[in-house]
């Protein structure tokens, strides 16, 4: 099992591997895989478990031969901990990390406002976690290991990359030498700099920020409470804005927004940021972890399908960090793409379903790239006027709800809503319930046996294909061979809180279809086995 | 709903009347900081994006005829 280090200091890895010579390395033809992922983090680890799960060898390439170092993503949410779960890493991660649903507001020295991502129980994960990326990182390795369909290869770094009609055959680099892979497709999960995206010659254009943020991880013991706390223009560094947000270990990460103006050596330099912490925190008595200092960039690829390579995460799309928007959305990717991909390996969707992975993520990437430029222009305005309406906002919200909503110190990751062709459109009533393109919701249930447990276990129990969510009305559920099904009431699960029925806009009779990555495909007031059967068809790109 | 551009008020010379003297005695600086805050509290309680865009779209027709005038003015 790996064992991650923490608190050795930023300089040092967290976890350590070795390269291994693999087999494929000694053939003179290349060898051939289905699928070769690009990038040991957490979008394509959490891909090639998903993928592996699902039946299918996975070959995963990294240049490093280690996880851990820099100060990167730590807030992973309800969404992402969901898809852990399907994937054997969720308890680990969450008991780990330390679990927030509040955030905290401050205009001075005062607190504006206060808000809760998850004011309602019934729910198995809460709102966030903040876990070190490097915890994540490892604990997806040792699911890796579990997993004897995937093949992970440390130190082998992509070099060159040759499309053909059905296949994309790269070069890689190791410290052998060089070998050669084949691969169906090549999912590439290689982060911002990503080298596959200058291989194929896509851009990557969008807005860069002026100013520069001050990111840095300190070590201390102190009594804040586990919650987001933003300020702007606090007492401790006047007319800019700041975040503290704890992370395990005593580790708290710090924001500290800088004039566009100074000299990143200078300000990452520990003598002078020592200062400015300590101010913010009222003592001196923290260590380092990690210094770093950024701009921010939000930006995207036009296309995130090119040929055989398809692209995912932060190679993607990047965004600004205020809303927890880079890794989380990452891992939507992971889930959307490896479910589609699972059919069309399979045969049992046409290669045309993928087009979908880039219609629906790349909208929620637009989606992520406005609401976090939103808020990084609202924490560094560009002009004299934009900087007077922050300042008009900032003093209605002492007084006023609508000043308090308007007030933007980041909107947390939610799950993308997606107007995708793969849904059907809504032909009953409803009023209320999640519509079709919309994440599933979770809910307490009780088994026939008396044991609790969640939606969204019930829903991962079903092995993570199209299942029929059913509320019973006496009459047998005629669902499709392909549908799995779970059934709410009657012979099923008891809807023992009420949460289930009520956050379903659910009569007897009501039923749900999902996709495999838990979103609803087509809802149905009496479904009727045809009607399944069309959606089904629908949303696997089969119509 | 669509921009109102008829005359809503009984008595329109009030209303400008209640803007004007809201900024008089203000300095430059003041009166944009109240203006600001002022757009942004009318704005919620119309609380309608698309008649917020139109009324942002007839106020910023100014600026165009503005600006073209300054160039015929040059030319």
């Amino acid at each position: 099992m790996v064992q991650a280090n923490p608190g050795q200091g930023a300089s040092q890895a967290k976890v350590q591997f070795g390269y291994h010579r693999h087999g494929d390395q000694d053939r003179i033809a290349p060898a051939e895989h289905p699928v070769v992922v690009v990038g040991a983090g957490p979008v394509g680890l959490s891909f090639a478990i998903d993928l592996a799960q699902r039946g299918h060898a996975v070959v995963v390439l990294d240049d490093a031969d280690r996880i851990g170092e820099g100060s990167r993503a730590i807030c992973f949410s309800k969404r992402s901990l969901d898809y852990w779960d399907r994937l054997g890493v969720g308890d680990r991660m969450v008991d780990k990390g330390v679990v927030w649903n509040v955030g905290r507001i401050f205009h001075g020295p005062s607190e504006l406002y206060q808000f809760n991502l998850l004011p309602e129980p019934g729910h198995k994960r809460p709102a966030f976690i903040n876990l070190q990326q490097f915890y994540a990182e490892a604990y997806l390795v040792d699911r890796v290991t579990q997993l004897p369909d995937i093949s992970l290869r440390w130190r082998n770094k992509v070099i060159a990359l040759e499309q053909r009609n059905d296949r994309a055959v790269l070069t890689i680099e190791t410290p052998d030498g060089p070998y050669l892979l084949s691969a169906q497709y090549v999912i590439a999960c290689d982060g911002a700099r990503s080298s596959l995206r200058q291989m194929v010659g896509a851009g990557f254009s969008g807005k860069v920020f002026e100013d520069q943020f001050l990111i840095a991880d300190v070590k201390m013991t102190a009594k804040f409470p586990t919650e987001r706390w933003f300020w702007f223009d606090p007492p401790f560094h006047a007319g800019r804005s700041a975040l503290l947000h704890r992370q395990p270990d005593d580790v708290w990460r710090i924001d500290l927004q800088l004039t566009p103006d100074c000299d990143p050596q200078v300000e990452r330099k520990p003598e002078n940021v020592r200062p400015r912490i300590a101010r913010m925190l009222g003592h001196d008595e923290f260590e380092f972890e990690w210094i770093s200092l950024y701009k921010f960039q939000c930006r995207r690829m036009e296309r995130f399908i090119h040929g055989r390579v398809i692209f995912a995460g932060d190679s993607a799309h990047q965004v600004s960090p205020f809303g927890a928007r880079g890794a989380n959305s990452g891992l939507e990717d992971a889930e959307n793409l490896s479910w589609k991909l699972d059919r069309v390996l399979r045969g049992t969707s046409p290669s045309g379903l993928l087009e979908t992975y880039h219609i629906e993520r790349s909208a929620a990437a637009d989606e992520n790239i406005r609401e976090s430029t939103r808020s990084t222009d609202f924490m560094a305005p560009v002009s004299a006027q934009e900087a007077r309406l922050r300042k008009a906002v900032l003093s209605l919200a002492k007084e006023t709800e609508f000043g308090k909503r308007m007030v933007n110190g980041g909107r947390l990751s939610v799950p993308s809503i997606y107007e995708t062709p793969l849904s059907t459109a809504d032909t009953d009533t409803w009023r209320g319930g999640p519509c079709p393109g919309t994440s599933m919701l979770d809910a307490p249930l009780k088994a026939a046996d008396g044991r609790h447990l969640h939606l969204t276990d019930a829903f991962n129990a079903q092995g993570r294909r199209f299942t029929l969510l059913s509320f019973a009305n006496g009459e047998a559920i005629d669902a499709p061979d392909d549908v799995s099904v779970i059934s709410i009431g009657g012979d099923g699960f008891a809807d023992a809180e009420a949460f289930a029925g009520k956050r379903y806009d659910a009569e007897p009779g009501t039923s749900y279809l999902l996709r495999p990555d838990g979103y609803v495909a087509a809802r149905f007031r009496h479904s009727k086995r045809a009607d399944i059967a069309a959606a089904v068809a629908r949303a696997s790109g089969r119509n | 709903m669509a921009l109102s551009t008829a005359s809503n008020f009984a008595k329109p010379d009030d209303a400008f009347r209640a803007v004007v003297e809201a900024h008089r005695g203000l300095s430059e600086k003041e009166s944009a900081d109240l203006d600001a805050a002022l757009v942004l509290i009318l704005a919620n309680h119309i609380g309608d994006i698309t008649v917020l865009r139109e009324a942002i779209t007839l106020a910023k027709r100014r600026m165009i005829d503005t600006s073209q005038q300054q160039q015929q003015q040059q030319q």
